[in-house]
């Protein structure tokens, strides 16, 4: 009795080390992408009207549009944990193939994006983007720099929240196993919390 | 790796939160429409904030970890916000 005891009690600190390695992660992904923010803070504040010019180019809607993409993701990623811990599994495994498709759908919407900026030759190195000022250079070098990192990341979170899907199917994630899922969700909800910075910073404030 | 005693969020809970979350995105893309000026920035920076808070809360389940865990959360923002006060300092006065 008291050596299950000691066992149930081993466990529990396990899954709340899992976590905590998990948001130390986290924390590092924060400061990766808070650089980038500084870069661009600065670079606003010295190329003012540049930035203002070069973010006319954004399409606001397509950033809306992703922006609710993805926080209706991050809702269906929550409550696929609520499933799992109510024992619902084929919802649980149906709210992360909902979310799988919704991450599709953003990186849809980007593809088309990314496609017609590079059809109207602006990307870093080309021709057309030699002629601009350097304000404007600026501001789309940090545009694809900072929107492709977080696109890795949609695609890195895809695989992961995959691995879970797969997992919970076979049973290795259930009621009283799920730090792998929650770890998951936390990384998509990661995804989530950047692209809220990142939508006002490059499509609203022109 | 067995987990205890954790919070289970309700379904209406995640529901409330996608709504409010899609409120403050509308109030947002509204608020850059009627052109603020000078406080645009400052207003969509503010609302982001309140977003990002809303989604650390409830979504990632902060309000329902132990003490250390959003002690450890909330310091780590501190420290980036103090990174980013500095920054700004040194540029503006060098």
């Amino acid at each position: 009795m008291t050596t299950s005891e000691h066992i149930e009690h081993s466990e529990h600190i396990d899954s709340d080390t899992g976590k905590l390695g998990m948001w130390l992660f986290l924390f590092t992904e924060l400061f990766l992408f808070g650089g980038l923010f500084i870069v661009y803070a600065v670079m606003r504040s010295k190329y003012a009207a540049d930035f203002h010019h070069a973010a006319l180019e954004l399409n606001v809607l397509i950033g809306a549009t992703n922006t609710v993409v993805l926080l209706v993701s991050s809702m269906t990623v929550a409550m696929s944990l609520t499933a799992i811990q109510q024992k619902q599994k084929n919802l649980a495994i149906g709210l992360i193939f909902i979310t799988l498709i919704l991450a599709g759908v953003f990186m849809v919407n980007k593809y088309f994006e990314w496609g017609h900026k590079i059809s109207l030759h602006l990307y870093p190195g080309s021709e057309v983007m030699k002629t601009l000022p350097h304000g404007e250079i600026m501001f789309f070098g940090l545009y694809y720099m900072m929107t492709g990192l977080h696109a890795l990341h949609v695609i890195i979170g895809g695989i992961l929240l995959t691995i879970v899907m797969m997992r919970i199917s076979s049973g290795k994630i259930n009621q009283e196993h799920y730090l792998l899922q929650e770890n998951g969700a936390l990384y998509w909800h990661l995804v989530d919390l950047i692209w809220i910075f990142l939508f006002p910073l490059l499509y609203l404030i022109t | 790796m067995k987990n205890h005693d954790n919070h289970i969020s309700s379904y209406m809970l995640n529901w409330t939160v996608l709504l409010v979350l899609l409120m403050l995105t509308t109030i947002s893309i509204l608020a850059i429409k009627m052109h603020l000026g000078a406080y645009t920035v400052a207003l969509a920076l503010i609302l982001a904030s309140i977003k990002v808070t809303i989604v650390l809360t409830y979504f990632m389940h902060l309000k329902f970890e132990n003490t250390m865990l959003r002690l450890m959360v909330g310091g780590v923002f501190l420290l980036f916000a103090i990174v980013i006060a500095i920054t700004f300092t040194d540029y503006y006065f060098r």
